[in-house]
């Protein structure tokens, strides 16, 4: 875990809470039709400042999980809405795209040094 | 219900598309039984349901699976008909039991969610083999 640190600095870590999050997401929408279902969604910024002062990936991400206050509570007690879900969802892709692509320019400055280019 | 490895984005959407895939044959069952008649009120077809319930995958993570299917309390409908043979003594025909009004609701609601869940799955895909693509 320290190596990835020192190669990819705060990237690694953001990258697989950004997973965590997708998969959050996903279930959000997967239970849109459930009756009783709590939308929950992880606090971003808490997590990674969790994952940085030393805690496991899971362990930040589990920690930051939090339900969502919904605008417009249903009768069925589902709290998910699907206009917030799927805009959380497109932003947490573009975000996760983000730190591919930083992750990307990493690797390339590493290799152009390895090279000698 | 537990799953021995962790859940990930296409179990989720995978398990809540067949899901939906449940609600839209029961929709579909429903509707083509919506015009039948029986001879008693018992015999009638009554709209079939789903009932949706979570499948947890670990904290935050879940996924929906049909945990049954019940019949809908929409009675069915008494018809003076004496001209069908399957009128009972009184000349009485009882129509199925379906609010076809909301079964084509649920039709829409079901495949725009089926929908949804394709999208997520489609977004997860494009990250895991952008993921996979770094470095090269």
């Amino acid at each position: 875990m320290a190596d990835d640190q020192s190669l990819f600095g705060i990237h690694g870590t953001a990258l697989a809470l950004r997973s965590q999050r997708l998969s959050i997401l996903a279930s959000n929408i997967a239970n849109a039709a459930t009756p009783g279902y709590k939308a929950r969604d992880i606090d971003f910024s808490r997590a990674l400042d969790l994952a940085s002062r030393g805690s496991s990936v899971d362990q930040a991400a589990n920690d930051a999980v939090a339900y969502r206050v919904p605008v417009t509570p249903s009768l069925d007690g589902n709290t998910v809405e699907l206009s917030t879900e799927q805009t959380e969802f497109a932003e947490n892709a573009v975000q996760y795209r983000t730190t591919l692509s930083f992750l990307q320019s990493r690797i390339s400055t590493i290799q152009r040094a390895l090279k000698g280019e | 219900m537990t799953v021995a490895r962790p859940m990930n984005v296409f179990d989720i959407a995978g398990r809540a598309m067949s899901a939906q895939l449940v609600r839209l044959n029961t929709t579909a069952s429903n509707l083509a039984n919506a015009g039948s008649v029986s001879s008693t009120k018992e015999g009638a077809f009554r709209a079939l349901k789903p009932v949706f319930e979570t499948v947890s995958g670990g904290p935050g993570i879940a996924t929906v699976g049909v945990s049954q299917v019940v019949q809908s309390d929409v009675e069915p409908v008494k018809l003076h008909s004496p001209g069908n043979p399957l009128a009972d003594a009184n000349g009485d025909v009882w129509q199925a039991g379906v609010d076809t009004s909301a079964e084509l609701i649920d039709m829409v609601e079901s495949a725009r969610q089926y929908q949804n869940n394709v999208q997520v799955l489609q977004t997860a895909k494009t990250l895991t083999l952008d993921t996979l693509r770094l470095g090269q």
